[in-house]
């Protein structure tokens, strides 16, 4: 892949995002699609980009509102560009903006474009909650009927439990376990401790303070100035006042008693949107841009959802780095994931076990050996939040730049999701 | 035949009127002579059971009579024989035997709807470009047509009073929904439609039209709803006109006179006020400033062969304070462009997005845009605290504090940043624009765009151009503008530009006036007496005094004493009192509402008691104005006479119906004016020395503008 193909090189230009807030919190008459939009805009702006040479944008969104189910459309139907842009909402759970990524970098290889919008928007304060089947039935079959009499007929058999709303859950339709359950499975079977997950949450709010404050952080958000005029431009899951007491205070979720996970070591339901340009290197060079870096390879994977649920990075990052051509140490900076630190701490002891490489790579090495200053050196998404569809854009966004800061030539992203899928990508920067 | 086409088929005759070599179709003296030989022949063809009028021009049923030829009229009993001989023209339509389906795509106005009116049937397409409506009162005349007859009995009197009386022009739904047509079609379906209909007309159907609810049936219905209908009309009118504009009461009676005693009476009636009005003065004064506003929007503002502006597409706006934001959402609501917002801080920028947006959700409450058009509109705001997006801009409005060094500074950080074919704007009002380029690279590409507070409502805008502003910037901006909706005046870079020059001396006579004791509500009322939207004290408070201080000290500075403040002024803003913005100025604000005169001002400003009020003070005010116009004129501020009238006229509100301040010495005559001058000189002294201009034409007897028709 990559440079062999007719588009030659993809290159990351530019990337923004919007503050990633709890749910429920600053964000939350917002929806999505005006997530994404806000996000969109400030990107044209930052990248001083000519709407009209945009040829298609790819968003990933994982609860669409049923009012707006292709998000990417409504954001291509923006006044910056010309209407006829085509666009696709893509979902593969917390990896759909990655995925929207690599849809946008296999269009410019293969040479069907040359400027793509790729990213992803989350309103978790805006999921849409579902009337009960058999009310919708009737609401449906009265709707249809031709006299008033039938129509209360058809309503006289509506009984008050059909009244109780159908809220989605974040739970495995093929397992019926919950995220949370999975991760606790998880910590149990690989040993993690509290403490150890504990200690890996405040790491992550501890980087994304520092982060905010030296402003790395800040200048990837894009601030919102919201209807009431308030403005909000800061992500507001970072804790300044965390302590390992403090967390250890708190009960775990979804096991009572013999339990690790708690919200405090868990990613938090976050609203949010992302968006990243992506050109041809080319097109990039030749409208005079100087792109952040370079998409070198990519991977996924899946895992039986009954398995391990969130092992899948595990299983994409030795897949991408070999589709890269390198090794483990060629790495210079990664970002993961952190949809829980008990799913971090267990894919990097994957990651780092020959006994494990042996049994489910067939290989004699382990794939990695971490460096601790160069993993999620911004935090993760413990701290910052986790917009599911937007996250992959983030992390992205966060990468590429700190890349270019640190002057590292290759950089990895890994990223778990729902359906037992894990997704990895190599970034270059010459 | 020249005007118009017909076919034959089916036993309906398909009329189009295109007239040749005009863009638009009027009712000019050649169609109507056509359209009468094309009446004896539908008449006379058995062959021809209906008839449907449409246009042959793209965007335009008919757009009214023509204009020229009304403003060519030299006396009453000329205009008097021409509308009675349209209004038999038109009587003949519904005399002919045979239903007319008026198809009506594209305007629809005046002389145009009441063609239409006397049709059998109308149907129009839903189509932005289809506006209907009797605009006449706007050019102080009535509908003569039969307009003031068969429109109230269409639609009932109270809502035809609502069209005529404020020449109101509708869209098509709103149209369709008040009566007027009586189908609303897809434009592509016009044809098919007005010929299934004339079809119908012809076999005898009749369309039922709704005769409004139970209360529309007593008011519009009945002689004594009517009675009151009309009472309070005349009411509501005099208190809105203050008599100063004829043509809308005159409308009144024509729409009583003709419900009382029938079509024809009514007609009669219609025709002779019409004479009146046609010839008047305050008829010619509206139409003068009718073709100065239609000549200004083709106007490119350079003299000779003029480059074609620059397409603006993305705007950024430096400075997101009041003025900045409402020019950002005055460019987003009209030119639907895209705009920029930046300012030092980011709450500045999140108020002046607040602004901006506040313009949209104004529009969208008054439903001038739909929530998608808002949706989109919307989207075009953005705003930050860098300089983000700049490269993009095509146009750049500087909006800062009015200081000659953080302008500089600002200009110097634009300029940095935007492309060599971006154009550059001061927003200032007190600032020489060529000061202001001092410092920049690129001078040529540097004007200012005066623009008006409050932006959404004002509708003028001065352009000023330096002597190195070039051609292309010049043409830009002045575009732009009017895509903003403004009417553009290009002005020269000099002192208080053209419209803050000649304020300055009103409001200043006015504040002196004010020292001699006279109350400001006197003062205010003698300047409404004149026919402004408001006096000049009140202006002050709306304005801002220290807006107005500011620019009263710069044209001091600039022109001496003959332009010296009033003392007060300054006491006044030591004092806090800002004018409506800080709750207290002359007057006194309670909850945004204006209270009364606020007595401490008197001693504030040092008023002396007045014995008697001055005999001369509406002239003090008035002559100072009119004699700096003609100082500023002659000093090469505007490019002609017309820019000035037009200046004032959208820049103070200097009565329309009098035609501008040199229109107005026009009428006078420059020779009584040097003598009412001369006079107030005498008592007042040397600031009211007629204006040289004035006195060169007093001596020739020549006038600023080509005289009206007579």
């Amino acid at each position: 892949m990559g440079a062999a193909a007719a588009g030659g090189r993809v290159a990351i230009v530019a990337g923004c995002r919007t503050p990633f807030c709890r749910a429920g919190s600053d964000l939350k008459d917002l929806t999505a699609v005006e997530l994404a939009r806000h996000a969109t805009v400030e990107l044209v702006h930052r990248a001083e980009l000519d709407g009209r040479l945009v040829d298609e944008m790819y968003f990933g969104q994982v609860v669409p509102s049923p009012l707006a189910p292709n998000l990417a459309r409504e954001v291509s139907l923006l006044p910056q560009f010309p209407r006829t842009i085509p666009a696709v909402t893509i979902n593969r759970a917390c990896a759909s903006a990655n995925t929207a990524i690599t849809q946008a970098h296999d269009q410019i290889a293969l040479g069907h474009a040359k400027v793509i919008i790729a990213g992803g928007a989350e309103s978790l304060s805006d999921i849409p909650i579902l009337h009960s089947r058999r009310f919708a039935e009737m609401l449906v079959a009265a709707g249809r009927a031709k006299t008033l009499a039938e129509r209360l007929r058809i309503l006289a058999r509506l009984r008050p439990r059909d009244l109780i709303p159908v809220t989605p859950a974040i739970a495995e339709p093929s397992t019926g376990e919950t995220m949370g359950q999975s991760a606790e499975k998880m910590a149990k079977i690989n040993g993690i401790s509290r403490q150890d997950q504990d200690r890996f949450a405040l790491r992550s709010h501890q980087l994304a303070l520092a982060g905010t404050q030296d402003g790395r952080l800040a200048a990837e958000i894009a601030p919102m100035v919201l209807p009431s005029g308030a403005v909000v431009a800061k992500d507001n899951g970072i804790r300044a006042d965390s302590t390992l007491e403090k967390m250890a205070n708190l009960r775990p979720v979804f096991d009572k008693r013999y339990g690790t996970v708690t919200a405090a070591n868990s990613s938090p339901l976050t609203d949010g949107a992302s968006a990243v340009l992506l050109m041809s290197e080319d097109a990039a060079r030749a409208l005079g841009y100087a792109p952040l870096a370079f998409i070198r390879s990519y991977a996924v994977s899946a895992v039986d959802p009954a398995d391990q649920l969130l092992m899948g990075p595990a299983y994409a990052v030795p897949r991408a780095l070999e589709r890269a051509g390198i090794s483990w140490q060629d790495i210079g900076l990664v970002e993961m994931h952190e949809a829980f630190a008990a799913q971090v701490l267990s894919n990097i002891q994957a990651l780092e076990s020959r006994e494990w490489a042996r049994q489910h790579l067939g290989r004699s090495e382990a794939v990695a050996q971490f460096d601790w200053d160069a993993l999620n050196v911004m935090g993760g998404s413990i701290a910052i939040g986790h917009p599911f569809g937007a996250t992959g854009g983030r992390l992205t966004i966060t990468l590429a730049n700190e890349m270019r800061r640190r002057g590292v030539q290759f950089g990895l992203i890994s990223v778990c999701a729902q359906g037992g899928m894990g997704f990895a990508m190599v970034l270059e920067q010459r | 035949m020249g005007a118009f086409r017909c076919a034959v088929s089916d036993g309906i005759a398909r009329v189009v009127l295109d007239l040749p070599g005009e863009p638009v179709n009027k009712i000019t003296r050649s169609v109507r002579e056509e359209l009468d030989q094309l009446l004896d022949r539908l008449g006379g063809d058995p062959g021809v059971r209906a008839v449907i009028l449409s246009s042959g021009k793209p965007d335009t049923f008919i757009a009214g009579a023509d204009i020229e030829e009304f403003v060519a009229l030299r006396s009453r009993e000329e205009a008097h024989e021409l509308v009675r001989a349209g209004q038999r023209l038109l009587n003949r339509l519904p005399a002919l035997g045979k239903p007319i389906v008026a198809a009506i795509h594209g305007a629809c106005l005046g002389g145009g709807l009441e063609t239409a009116l006397a049709c059998t049937y109308r149907i129009a397409t839903d189509h932005p470009k289809t506006q209907i409506g009797l605009p006449e009162v706007q050019l102080g005349i009535i509908p003569a047509a039969g307009g003031c007859q068969r429109l109230p009995r269409l639609i009932g009197v109270r809502a035809a009073l609502d069209i005529i009386l404020a020449g109101r022009t509708l869209p098509a739904h709103r149209a369709y929904r008040a009566g007027i047509v009586d189908e609303l079609v897809h434009p592509a379906i016009l044809d098919r439609v007005a010929g299934e209909a004339a079809a119908r007309l012809a076999a005898g159907w009749h369309p039922k039209r709704s005769r409004g609810g139970l209360a529309g049936l007593f008011m519009d219905r009945t002689p004594l709803g009517r009675a009151v209908v009309f009472r309070l009309a005349a009411r509501r009118l005099l208190r809105q006109t203050r008599g100063h504009y004829p043509a809308p009461l005159a409308a009144l009676r024509a729409v009583r006179h003709g419900m009382r005693h029938g079509v024809e009476a009514g007609l009669e009636l219609e025709a002779r006020l019409f004479a009146d009005l046609a010839v008047g003065e305050v008829s010619r004064n509206l139409v003068s400033i009718f073709f100065a506003t239609t000549a200004l929007k083709k106007d490119p503002g350079v003299e000779g062969q003029a480059p074609p502006p620059r397409p603006v597409s993305n705007l950024a706006v430096v400075g997101a304070g009041f003025m900045g934001a409402a020019i950002g959402g005055v460019a987003v609501a009209q030119a639907e462009v895209d705009v920029r917002l930046r300012d030092t801080d980011l709450s500045r920028v999140a108020r002046g997005l607040a602004t901006a947006q506040g313009i949209l959700a104004e529009r969208l409450a008054r439903r001038r845009i739909t929530k998608y058009d808002h949706r989109r509109l919307a989207a075009l705001l953005s705003g930050g605290t860098g300089w983000e997006g700049f490269r993009r801009a095509d146009l750049v409005i500087e909006a800062v504090f009015e200081d000659l060094e953080v302008k500089h500074h600002v200009f110097q950080e634009i300029e940095a940043r935007v492309r060599d074919d971006c154009v550059i704007a001061s927003n200032t009002s007190t600032i020489p624009i060529a000061r202001i380029a001092e410092v920049t690279r690129h001078p040529e590409r540097v004007l200012g765009m005066h623009f008006f507070s409050p932006v959404d409502r004002m509708p003028l805008l001065e352009v000023i151009v330096t002597d190195r502003t070039a051609a292309w910037v010049t043409v830009t901006a002045v575009a732009f503008g009017r895509r903003m909706g403004k009417t553009v005046i290009v002005v020269k870079d000099q002192p208080g530009f053209w419209v803050n020059r000649i304020l300055a001396p009103y409001l200043n006579e006015a504040g002196r006036l004010l020292e001699e004791g006279v109350p400001m509500e006197v003062l205010d009322a003698a300047m409404v007496r004149f026919g402004f939207p408001v006096g000049p004290i009140t202006l002050l408070d709306e304005v801002g005094l220290d807006v107005a201080e500011k620019s009263s000290h710069v044209l001091h500075q600039a022109f001496g004493d003959r332009l010296a403040p009033m003392a007060g002024l300054r006491r006044m803003v030591e004092d806090g009192r800002l004018g409506r913005k800080s709750g207290r100025g002359f007057y006194r604000y309670e909850g945004g509402k204006r209270q009364g005169p606020d007595a401490a001002v008197y001693r504030i400003v040092g008023a002396t008691r007045a014995r008697a009020l001055p005999d001369d003070l509406q002239d003090r005010m008035v002559f100072a104005l009119l004699n700096e116009a003609v100082r500023a004129l002659d000093d090469g501020v505007v490019r002609s006479a017309r820019d000035g009238d037009i200046g004032a006229v959208f820049g103070i509100g200097y009565p329309a119906f009098r035609g501008g301040p040199l229109r107005y010495l026009d009428t006078l005559g420059a020779a009584r004016a040097v003598e009412r001058l001369a006079m107030l000189e005498r008592r007042h002294g040397a600031r009211f020395g007629p204006a040289p201009g004035l006195l060169r034409l007093a001596e020739a007897g020549g006038r600023f503008h080509a005289p009206h028709p007579r």
